[in-house]
């Protein structure tokens, strides 16, 4: 078996691929419904838009669900601290969710239209608060959260909701946001037709555009106005783990720093930006495609590229700069970790096949038509 | 010192959230199971009547699968969110069975579901009947992990508390899945929640037999319930958890709180039928006994004691002084005196742990505890007996009343004759709250009778909360429960209405509400 520092390496980079897979399709859904009120002018053009995600919403947010559960088994204090130190953010990101799965489910179920209206405004807000909370959480992570440890491990934590919206924290909320309501409009692009598909491209365009200018300002505040963080004592990868041992400080160029060492890193935003261009292009010349792709690819980009500035740091703390979580101590233990990595070796391809396989079943333009043809049976 | 009021609103919201999530999750349970079945038949006979049955009873499971999925949630975030302190300590054990969960089976229900709504159309039949048993395999699959999680809280095997990191590391992944606590509450969760499944299609189509509507569509299905729900109901009462409380101390406690067993009787002893226990007498008022019946239920046996109240409390003392010493060891460790001496002296005393940190809802210096304080500690030990005795007689009632429910019912499928009992069909009416008052009373007994732990005899639950403040803790409670109300005014007014209007929401032409006069199929 991999020995404790790769291990640790290996769930570093799994939580990124499951972030990243929660990002690339629940993203979809999250970016389409909360583009639906503007694209669906019609009742039925609303549910165009929800059957192109209607078979595929609930497997989607399993990476949601997984990513958390990854969190708790391989990094539990980082998911201790961030769940707990971020209470009404994620309260508030949780009940945005309750709407989705009940909306999507029951919406349709009757005809009255303000029925339907009231559940299009609750899915719709209840996809555009977590596109924007996770960006906004993220952003604070740039800026150290406010929390530390005592000797017992037990955290404290003295911010409060609101100081979570500070402006580059807001502004990577924009970031997030813009990056899911594009990939929203690509995936409709691909799976719609006639107005839809035409509002689709247009929807792309605009906020494509928008997210390679928060994408890039975002960029340029973290290189230039904000200090990032570095362990400056030695660090025993190999060896037991407390937080506490070690030595942070905070100094410039901090976040950039990893971008200077390791310049394949600088990869990651280059994908991002490229990403961003493609789906602008796409939705010019019509070809959806290729603006899904050039969507996935944003977003892959820019979380790696948030991962690889951080990189070791997972949650810097700003009052106590050695109560910083690193992915070095603040993971499960060796057991813990390669006992994951077999499930997870076993099951992601498994999960990927199948996925595929419902894709594949269930792939189409859906249009108006076939939504008025069957009034009873879809979503 | 952690608020006891943060300690009580954090434990009421996981209450809160945890019994309403449980609604809705064994109906998940059982209805995947029965849709699968009703597919087969379909599949093997062809008759359209049975893809009407998966066709309307799914629209009804999807209705509160729906719900089931958005208050799952709550759990997940709630580890974290308000008992932060119990993520760390336990996470690298509790959270990797929640992981599995999410890969090995959440994955696999959520995306066949989409294919089981969607894919009548895309998918051959058999591809469409294999996708519907996925969907109950992933969803029994999901009970499974999350019942490992839930029996190793209540019996934690296979983990080890490591003073360099301050919490329980695994060491015996093998031990913690085969748990037996785990496996028995498995078998006992899952069954019940196929009885749930089934006392459910049973009162509906019994309600339709009642109106006269539909019935051959109605029959088909009571028949198909009450067959399976007797298997159910068997399987729960004969593989009860009482069996898994003879393992491990907590287990034990809780089964002395089930039974008011104030003194260790000697074996077999007596079951105590009803009776009001109370806990300042430590004594049971007007209790009626049934000689021998307990020793023999509990430890299946002849001559094994089941220990008494009065005589864990003593037990539970000893452990405290050791874990007080455990507690001044671990100290020295984490002041960074780690000489293998040291070390040593801590691994004799560390099983004890868990019991030297009751201690700290009195007292920071846990070490130079009062003898007061070691007394109040140790009846702490012991949970709420009257309410759990209580619950646990509910529990079995509700069981019992199923069983002869379910009995009736499948003598009258089989002599075909069910329509014409208007009592059976009445019975079986007004069991539909049964299951739900059994699983709620089942629950209430496993997670209140493991108090005053989260990890049985490691972390006691007053130490596992967040450091949140009381403001905030009431915040999310009030919020919640205002959110519930709505959601589940809006579930009971869809389920009622589908379950009114019965298969002729289907739109197919063939039944009550289409025609005119009411036609048998």
């Amino acid at each position: 078996m991999f020995d404790y520092e790769t291990l640790k390496l290996i769930w570093w980079v799994l939580v990124g691929v499951l972030l990243i897979g929660f990002a690339l399709t629940d993203g979809f859904d999250l970016g389409a419904v909360i583009l639906m009120p503007l694209i669906g002018r019609t009742d039925s053009e609303r549910r165009v838009v929800l059957n192109t995600i209607g078979p595929h919403w609930e497997g989607n947010q399993v990476w949601l669900v997984t990513a958390a559960g990854a969190l708790f088994a391989a990094w539990p204090i980082v998911y201790a601290a961030s769940f707990s130190g971020f209470y009404w953010a994620m309260m508030l990101v949780l009940f945005a969710l309750f709407a989705r799965p009940l909306g999507f489910d029951y919406r349709s179920k009757l005809d009255n239209p303000n029925w339907r209206s009231r559940w299009d405004w609750a899915l719709c807000l209840g996809s555009f608060v977590p596109a924007l909370v996770f960006g906004v959480a993220f952003g604070n992570l740039f800026l150290g959260v406010p929390f530390m440890l005592d000797n017992t491990m037990r955290i404290s934590y003295t911010g409060n909701f609101w100081g979570l919206l500070n402006p580059f924290a807001i502004l990577a909320g924009l970031v997030s946001l813009t990056m899911l309501m594009t990939h929203g409009a690509t995936w409709l692009m691909m799976r719609t037709d006639k107005q839809v598909l035409q509002r689709s491209r247009t929807a792309t365009q605009i906020l494509s555009t928008a997210y390679l200018i928060t994408f890039i300002a975002a960029g340029l505040w973290l290189w230039f106005g904000i200090e990032g963080y570095s362990v400056i004592s030695v660090i025993d990868f190999n060896g037991a783990i407390d937080p506490l041992s070690k030595v942070v400080e905070q100094n410039n160029p901090g976040w950039m720093a990893n971008y200077t060492q390791y310049p394949i890193m600088r990869i990651a935003p280059i994908v991002g930006i490229i990403g961003g261009v493609l789906a602008l292009l796409g939705a010019t010349i019509n070809r959806s495609a290729l603006a899904f792709l050039g969507s996935s690819l944003a977003i892959s980009g820019t979380i790696c590229t948030a991962g690889f500035a951080l990189f070791p740091f997972l949650m810097p703390s700003s009052i106590d700069f050695a109560s910083s979580l690193t992915m070095w101590d603040a993971v499960s233990s060796h057991k813990t970790l390669g006992i994951m990595f077999i499930a997870a070796a076993i099951f992601v391809p498994i999960i990927l096949v199948y996925t595929l396989w419902s894709y594949i079943k269930m792939w189409g333009t859906v249009k108006v038509a076939d939504i008025d043809g069957d009034p009873h049976g879809l979503y | 010192m952690i608020s006891e009021t943060l300690v009580d609103l954090s434990r009421f919201q996981f209450a809160m959230t945890a019994m309403y999530h449980f609604i809705f999750v064994p109906l998940t349970i059982g209805l995947a199971f029965l849709l699968a079945i009703m597919e087969s038949v379909y599949v093997l006979t062809g008759k359209e009547v049975y893809k009407d049955m998966v066709l309307f009873w799914g629209k009804l499971f999807g209705i509160n699968f729906a719900i089931g999925v958005a208050t799952g949630l709550t759990m997940e975030f709630q580890f974290g969110t308000n008992w932060s302190y119990y993520s760390h300590y336990v996470g690298d054990v509790f959270g990797a069975p929640l992981a599995i969960e999410g890969l090995m089976a959440f994955f696999l229900e959520s995306t066949f579901i989409g294919l089981f709504f969607f894919g009548w159309e895309r998918l051959s039949k058999h591809q469409h009947l294999a996708v519907t048993w996925l969907v109950a395999i992933g969803s029994n699959l999901s009970a499974l992990w999350i019942l490992v999680a839930n029996g190793w809280m209540q019996n934690p095997v296979g983990a080890e508390f490591n003073y360099e990191t301050m919490r329980m590391e695994v060491t015996d992944f093998a031990a913690l899945i085969f748990n037996p606590v785990a496996q028995v509450k498995f078998v006992h969760t899952v069954a019940a929640g196929y009885v749930t499944g089934s006392i459910f299609v049973l009162a509906i189509s019994s309600w339709y037999l009642l109106k006269k509507r539909d019935l051959g569509f109605a029959r088909r299905s009571f028949a198909i319930a009450s067959a399976f729900g007797l298997a159910s109901i068997l399987s729960v009462i004969v593989l009860g958890d009482e069996s898994g409380y003879e393992i491990g101390d907590v287990q034990k406690t809780k089964l002395a709180a089930i039974e008011a067993e104030w003194h260790t009787e000697k074996a077999p002893a007596a079951f105590t039928l009803v009776g009001l226990p109370n806990m300042e007498t430590q004594s049971t008022d007007y209790a009626i006994k049934i000689p021998y019946a307990m020793g023999i239920m509990a430890t299946r046996s002849l001559d094994t004691e089941v220990t008494g109240i009065k005589d864990l409390i003593a037990q539970h003392e000893v452990r405290i002084r050791n874990g007080m010493l455990a507690y001044e060891r671990l100290q020295v460790l984490r002041g960074g005196d780690r000489s293998a001496e040291n070390v040593a002296l801590f691994d004799e005393v560390k099983q004890d742990l868990g019991y030297g940190l009751l201690l700290k809802k009195y007292t920071e210096n846990i070490a130079e505890a009062t003898e007061e304080q070691i007394k109040l500690a140790a009846a702490d030990t012991i949970p709420h007996v009257p309410s759990i005795f209580w619950a646990f007689r509910f529990m079995v009632g509700a069981g019992f009343l199923m069983l002869l429910l379910f009995v009736l019912a499948f003598w009258a499928s089989t002599k075909h004759n069910q329509e014409h009992k208007t009592w059976l069909l009445r019975f079986a009416l007004l069991s539909l709250p049964l299951p739900w008052i059994g699983v709620q009373a089942g629950w209430y007994v496993a997670e209140v009778g493991r108090q005053p732990w989260s990890i049985g005899e490691v972390l006691p639950t007053f130490l596992s909360t967040s450091s949140l403040s009381s403001g905030d803790v009431l915040g999310s409670i009030i919020t919640i429960a205002v959110i519930y109300t709505v959601l589940i005014i809006i579930e009971m007014f869809l389920m009622i209405r589908f379950a009114r209007k019965g298969p002729s929401c289907l739109h197919t032409g063939r039944y009550h509400f289409e025609q005119n006069t009411t036609k048998k199929l």
